[in-house]
């Protein structure tokens, strides 16, 4: 399980994230909802262990183990994966070398070759990895290299954001597939933090804890669906209303 | 003019310009090394050089032991030709001092892509003791296997000189590998080079080049292509090894319609080591194109690495790329691309880029997983990989196999 405690995150000194606490049990897919600039993504790249997010304050355990002070490569091999929003082009490594790279030798080509397919990136594993890919390609290759490091905590960031309507049904399949939602909760290997604007994504996973962020901290937790329903109805600004009333504010 | 004359000439030319200092690349003192060797002896079979020596020239992509993916084979040590032999028919491998005996129509082709006179090292090699290769494809005929040449500095101190002659004549198809490098990694020699090639109508030519020199060799190679009417000329530079001293600036004419040019080079430049590498086109002819793709590594070495081209015709096309790579804490890149344009509607551009890696790509490979020297060697094996069209695979896999074989020294 993934236990975050008092959690306050900075980058260049500037503290975003304040006193959050959020537990995930095994099996289960957890939703994060917030007004751009809320500290959603933060919250995300300090689980993920990326330097330039400081853990300030706080910690992060994961199976049991404080993996606060360890390296994002640490975490990878631990079982956290995430998807990236926003990719970096990696001039002559091909999709095909990210996968194997993913797959740790646990897998050879023709696995190689059948995830892509799954995926349809087929086309895209001799390309340079992200290079020239559209926003439902780059996010359909996140998921690709996900599916082969087979993470046991899921990041996703906005996976359905710039797809079609097209994409997003394969997209959200291949989110079934990542995060079991077939498989009876109590059997499945998997946990996931995903953070939606539109609340698509909640067609294809099987999420039953959602929160609001603001102001880098988390607002309110409760259903998905019905957080999700007084969002679309009132906007964020409803919650930010609500959620003011009852904490003090961060400067 | 007879032959005697016009090589009494070029000798005249070459003495007025034994002193004219090359613009670019640190100047060469010729007194300090000495000019004629000794003899080395013919072999018939190319298996039979010491293995010293073979392995030193696998190491450059020349292959002795088993020749029979090559379609020929030119060997000279230091001045003298060692080696010379054919296996396909409609190509013609021999030293340049043969075909300079055996065709009349040799002097169209000698000292007329390169100037004798262009600096003190073309010079220097017309009045001393030199040889080098004469490629010849017939009209028509494509060649599967490439043939393959090395250029074997031996001797300490000494200066190789040597003239290579390429010619693809209409609608032929050639590929050469060639290897230079020297006995052991002590030598303190000096390679000079000029090499003249001839593409003509329609014809195809691929010049993979692999510099395999040792820590204190100095080499300036004056190369020159002039391509005719829909003719091909791609040319692969790869370095992955020390040398003192390199500067060579490679031009490429397209004097025909639709020529096309595409120049690849891969360098990696160690502490010691001072490269001034650079690939210019000159497109004359409408339709021309050309592609330079450059790579640049420093781990400590200073790397000059230059791009020309120029577009004096309609409807040509250039395009120039270079990326440099700065490992470590030493070292310098300085790319200089440069593009001139004479009239409306030509099509010339560049990107250039230096810097050390991206720490947000490094991070990236190592959120699947990699640790961080696992992610670093990751996208340096990448940047050095380039997927160069066109090349035969049987080129690309040894490429790409001499690429794999330097990359630890790299990293």
């Amino acid at each position: 399980m993934l236990e975050i405690k008092d959690l306050s995150v900075a980058v260049e000194d500037k503290e975003i994230i304040h006193d959050v606490n959020l537990n995930i049990q095994m099996g289960e897919t957890h939703v994060l909802f917030g007004p751009n600039g809320a500290g959603k993504s933060t919250l995300l790249m300090a689980i993920m262990g990326f330097p330039k997010y400081r853990v300030t304050k706080g910690s992060i355990a994961f199976k049991g183990k404080d993996i606060t002070s360890l390296t994002v490569d640490e975490r990878a091999r631990l079982g956290i994966g995430m998807s990236f929003q926003r990719p970096p082009v990696v001039r002559g490594v091909k999709t095909r070398d990210m996968v194997a790279a993913c797959l740790k030798g646990s897998g050879d080509g023709d696995t190689i070759d059948k995830l892509a397919d799954k995926t349809d990136l087929s086309e895209f594993l001799e390309r340079d990895i992200n290079y020239g890919f559209s926003g439902g390609e780059i996010k359909r290759s996140e998921l690709l290299q996900l599916l082969a490091q087979k993470p046991e905590l899921t990041l996703l960031d906005e996976p359905e954001s710039g797809v079609d309507l097209v994409n997003i049904v394969l997209i959200g399949e291949l989110m079934n597939d990542l995060l079991e939602k077939n498989c009876p909760i109590q059997y499945r290997k998997c946990m996931g933090l995903i953070i939606t604007h539109t609340g698509h994504i909640l067609d294809y996973v099987n999420a039953r804890t959602g929160y609001v962020m603001c102001d880098g901290t988390i607002g309110c937790t409760g259903d998905p669906h019905e957080m999700l329903a007084t969002i679309r109805e009132k906007g964020y600004g409803e919650c930010i209303k609500c959620y003011l009333g009852r904490v003090p504010t961060h400067e | 003019m007879s032959k005697a004359d016009k090589s009494g000439s070029y000798k005249d030319k070459a003495k007025a310009a034994v002193n004219k200092t090359a613009p670019l690349g640190e100047d060469i003192d010729l007194s300090k090394y000495v000019s004629s060797d000794d003899k080395h002896a013919y072999r018939d079979d190319p298996s039979q050089f010491p293995a010293k020596a073979k392995e030193r020239m696998l190491g450059a992509g020349v292959m002795l032991d088993d020749t029979s993916q090559r379609s020929g084979t030119y060997i000279q040590m230091d001045n003298t030709p060692v080696h010379s032999s054919v296996s396909q028919d409609g190509v013609e491998v021999m030293p340049v001092s043969q075909a300079m005996e055996k065709y009349d129509w040799f002097a169209e082709y000698w000292w007329q892509a390169v100037a004798v006179d262009q600096d003190k090292y073309t010079a220097n090699i017309e009045l001393n003791q030199y040889n080098g290769y004469f490629i010849r494809a017939l009209p028509g005929q494509k060649t599967v296997f490439p043939v393959q040449a090395c250029l074997y500095l031996a001797k300490e101190k000494l200066v190789q000189n040597v003239h290579n002659i390429i010619i693809a004549e209409e609608d032929s198809e050639l590929h050469i590998i060639t290897g230079c490098t020297t006995t052991t990694k002590e030598e303190a020699g000096l390679h000079l080079g000029v090499s003249e090639f001839y593409i003509k109508r329609g014809a195809k030519v691929t010049f993979t080049m692999i510099h395999s020199w040792s820590p204190e060799t100095a080499v300036r190679p004056r190369t020159a292509a002039i391509i005719e009417e829909d003719g091909l000329f791609m040319s692969n530079y790869l370095l992955m090894k020390p040398v003192r001293s390199l500067q060579m600036y490679p031009t490429a004419r397209c004097e025909g319609e639709n020529a096309t040019v595409r120049y690849n080079s891969i360098m990696v430049a160690g502490e010691g080591s001072s490269l001034d590498v650079g690939s210019r086109v000159i497109l004359n002819a409408k339709g021309a194109r050309t592609e330079i793709v450059t790579r640049a590594i420093t781990t400590g070495g200073d790397i000059t690495a230059r791009g020309y081209i120029e577009g004096n015709a309609p409807e040509v096309k250039g395009h120039l790329e270079c990326r440099g790579l700065i490992l470590g804490e030493k070292g310098n890149i300085h790319a200089i691309p440069e593009l001139r344009g004479t009239l409306p509607g030509i099509d010339l551009s560049h990107e250039a880029a230096v810097g050390k890696i991206a720490e947000e790509e490094v991070e990236y490979l190592m959120a699947r997983g990699l640790t961080r020297d696992e992610a670093t060697a990751t996208i340096v094996r990448g940047f050095l990989r380039v997927d160069i069209e066109g090349l035969p695979p049987l080129l690309s896999d040894e490429l790409k196999r001499a690429v794999e074989a330097s990359e630890k020294e790299v990293m």
